[in-house]
């Protein structure tokens, strides 16, 4: 029952079990193992926004009770903000943005506001301030907090009650979760990305096909993604039914932080690159399941249905719910179907579209932007498409405009945009009306996320743009 | 919280798999600063549906909800769980659950039970051609009762004790306090913490 700290950790390995990754993360964190076989574990970044700490910070208050460490918590504006201009003029939206104003001002908790030059979607934000380093514990009350797994974290989301224990303790009991090792084979095709990556991988194991894990990314192909792009994978990671994805640190990830606001500096630094070198599985640790992907033959994905499991190759056809052998998947994909407005058998690519959106946690990086770009220099989104980009932050898009890919999407006729979650989820002004049907860079494609009745097909900024020039799902090679 | 032994109580049947948190309540409605007063958002757009299962006259009183794999996937909304449990459901039983809600139901002492899938399909035949039928979901024994089957499920051995005592998960953790001081005694040095860049940095990071 002694506390564990994290430097426990770079001797692991030389003696006793091999451990996961994941293993030597939870360890360092456990404050206290309890008797009911669950751990007290240490929160090292609280990352709370609007739309889900309301409740939590009242709970608090009625308590008596004060956040424990105000120093490890940041607010961040991002659900409900307007991406057209800086005016909150939806009176619910303002309530709750007041709210979050009004309780991190009062505990002494640093807010980025709508109009800050770091304001921008928590998981976007958090990695780019330096705030998010491998082996740390993030926890946010928010199911996308998986996105920062990408750097070795152990980052994930919980609903307004642990956050309201969060604060009060900075901590969480949690039992610890398996280890489920993802691997991928291959290499990546030119022209196929992070987010074809993970929907493949939705399309093999299914929506929720990962319940009860924690998936652990691994192989050459992920070594060889950029942070933006591990970030993307690991985002989606809930999509799957994880409670968080993992990528171990490599010098990807210690180029990535090297100089950003909130790294370790100077000796600090050199104690941190230590202990950061020790963040890997064993070899011959061992995990609950495992799954390997051979992504050498893998081709841009699209979601087809109303859940992120239904994804097929861009290059496919809209399955025929008959094929599906398991009767549930084939009642889930004739609703879906039914939903979606689709016949069994279209091609993909035949599909239109009324709107293209990207951005979000998932593909609101500047990597992402500058995928996009490429593909509509010179070119026009078409017309009756409606194409919205979204940076993730006010950094992604201060560094967008710097290379010029405003004047690129602008003169392609797309609207550029104020940072924010947007047409992510309804929960702003940026939604679709009626049963418009949208390519959207997001992360989930279920009934009414981007508004009532509206249609969703997830794929990646390439695509996206691609999309929006023929005005139907298309891939960039389409376009040459 | 209420301590939670035992419930006893008529179901609704919900044949869908995948249903996700935005179903059980759409984003518009979590701008809400309550965590109450859910109960008519509940599947605010399915409930559009004269014939959704949930408006069915003869299912007004029920109070255990059976249902299909993979429920309250998706967002973390604890929303889904607030409308839940204001509409009048105590239980909900599906083969399985998204992990972020199952936490958040164990929170609110809404009891979500998983049994196998033939298990809860058969449960959903009984229920759907007697509205009357009676649900006895038991945490002493941990067993599901129902047209004279008994189901045993699993629970952990947690979220058990705190649903039958009642405890406030936060004063429990509080009463560790000192594990926590010496926890945080041993933390690196290199760990961040909020607002205290090097302005200089920050500077040159906000041109």
């Amino acid at each position: 029952m002694t506390a564990a700290g994290p430097t426990a950790v770079t001797d692991a390995g030389t003696a006793g079990t091999p451990r996961t990754l994941l293993d030597k993360v939870w360890d360092a964190h456990v404050v206290e193992h309890a008797d009911t076989g669950d751990d007290l574990l240490y929160v090292d970044l609280h990352l709370v926004h609007e739309a889900s700490s309301p409740q939590a910070f009242d709970g608090l208050r009625s308590a008596g009770r004060r956040p424990r460490r105000p120093d490890l918590t940041l607010g961040v504006e991002d659900h409900n903000v307007p991406t057209a201009s800086l005016r909150l003029a939806d009176p619910l939206s303002r309530l709750q943005v007041e709210a979050l104003r009004r309780n991190t001002t009062e505990h002494g908790i640093e807010l980025f506001r709508l109009g800050d030059p770091r304001q921008g979607i928590a998981h976007v934000v958090a990695p780019e301030q330096g705030y998010v380093q491998p082996g740390m514990t993030i926890v946010c009350g928010d199911s996308h907090t998986s996105t920062l797994g990408a750097f070795g974290a152990l980052a994930f989301g919980v609903g307004s009650s642990d956050v309201e224990h969060i604060l009060a303790t900075q901590t969480l009991p949690l039992a610890r979760p398996e280890a489920m090792a993802v691997e991928f084979t291959g290499s990546l095709p030119a022209g196929v990305t992070a987010k074809d990556i993970i929907l493949a991988l939705l399309a093999e194991v299914g929506a929720n096909g990962a319940h009860g894990h924690v998936i652990e990314y691994r192989g050459e192909p992920i070594g060889a993604l950029s942070m933006e792009e591990r970030m993307t994978v690991c985002n989606m990671s809930i999509e799957v039914g994880a409670r968080a994805g993992l990528i171990a640190p490599d010098q990807t990830t210690v180029a990535y932080l090297e100089h950003r606001p909130h790294a370790p500096r100077g000796r600090q630094w050199e104690d941190a690159l230590a202990y950061w070198a020790g963040l890997r599985s064993d070899s011959d640790a061992g995990f609950g399941r495992s799954v390997t992907l051979d992504v050498s033959e893998l081709t841009p994905h699209v979601t087809w249905g109303t859940n992120p499991g239904q994804a097929v190759p861009l290059s496919g056809a809209v399955p025929d719910p008959e094929q599906f052998a398991d009767p549930v998947a084939q009642a889930a994909a004739r609703r879906a179907l039914a939903y979606m407005d689709l016949r069994p058998g279209t091609p993909m690519t035949d599909i239109g579209v009324d709107v293209v959106f990207l951005g979000s946690c998932t593909n609101g990086r500047l990597a992402d932007l500058r995928a996009a770009a490429e593909v509509l220099r010179g070119r026009r989104v078409a017309d009756g498409v409606r194409m919205l980009v979204v940076p993730g932050s006010g950094q992604t898009r201060r560094d967008a405009e710097a290379e010029g890919l405003d004047r690129v999407f602008r003169m392609a006729g797309a609207e550029w945009r104020l940072p924010g979650c947007s047409m992510c989820m309804g929960m702003n002004e940026d939604r679709l009306s009626g049963a418009e049907r949208c390519a959207s860079t997001s992360n989930r494609n279920y009934e009414g996320r981007q508004g009532p009745q509206a249609r969703t097909h997830l794929v990646s900024p390439a695509v996206a743009a691609a999309t929006a020039v023929v005005g139907r799902l298309a891939s960039p090679a389409a376009l040459s | 919280m209420r301590p939670i032994t035992a419930h006893t109580g008529r179901a609704a049947v919900l044949r869908r798999s995948g249903v996700d948190t935005d179903q059980i309540v759409p984003a518009e409605f979590c701008k809400r600063l309550t965590k109450t007063g859910y109960a008519d958002v509940l599947f605010h757009t399915w409930r559009q549906d004269p014939w959704f299962e949930l408006n069915d006259p003869a299912r007004a009183s029920a109070s255990v909800l059976l249902t299909g794999p993979d429920f309250g996937t998706g967002s973390s909304r604890e929303h889904a769980v607030w409308a839940l449990r204001d509409w009048g459901f105590a239980v909900v039983i599906a083969a399985n659950f998204g992990d972020i809600f199952r936490r958040n139901a164990l929170k609110n002492g809404l009891l979500a039970v998983s049994l196998p899938a033939d298990t809860v399909s058969g449960l959903c035949d009984l229920a759907e051609r007697d509205a009357d039928l009676e649900i006895d979901t038991d945490l002493h024994r941990c067993e599901v009762r129902a047209g004279g089957l008994t189901h045993p499920f699993d629970l952990d051995r947690r979220a058990r004790q705190l649903l039958m005592a009642g405890l406030d998960e936060i004063d429990s953790t509080l009463s560790r306090e000192a594990a926590i001081e010496a926890y945080e005694r041993d933390r690196p040095a290199w760990l961040p913490a909020v607002g205290t860049a090097d302005s200089e940095l920050l500077a040159r990071a906000e041109p």
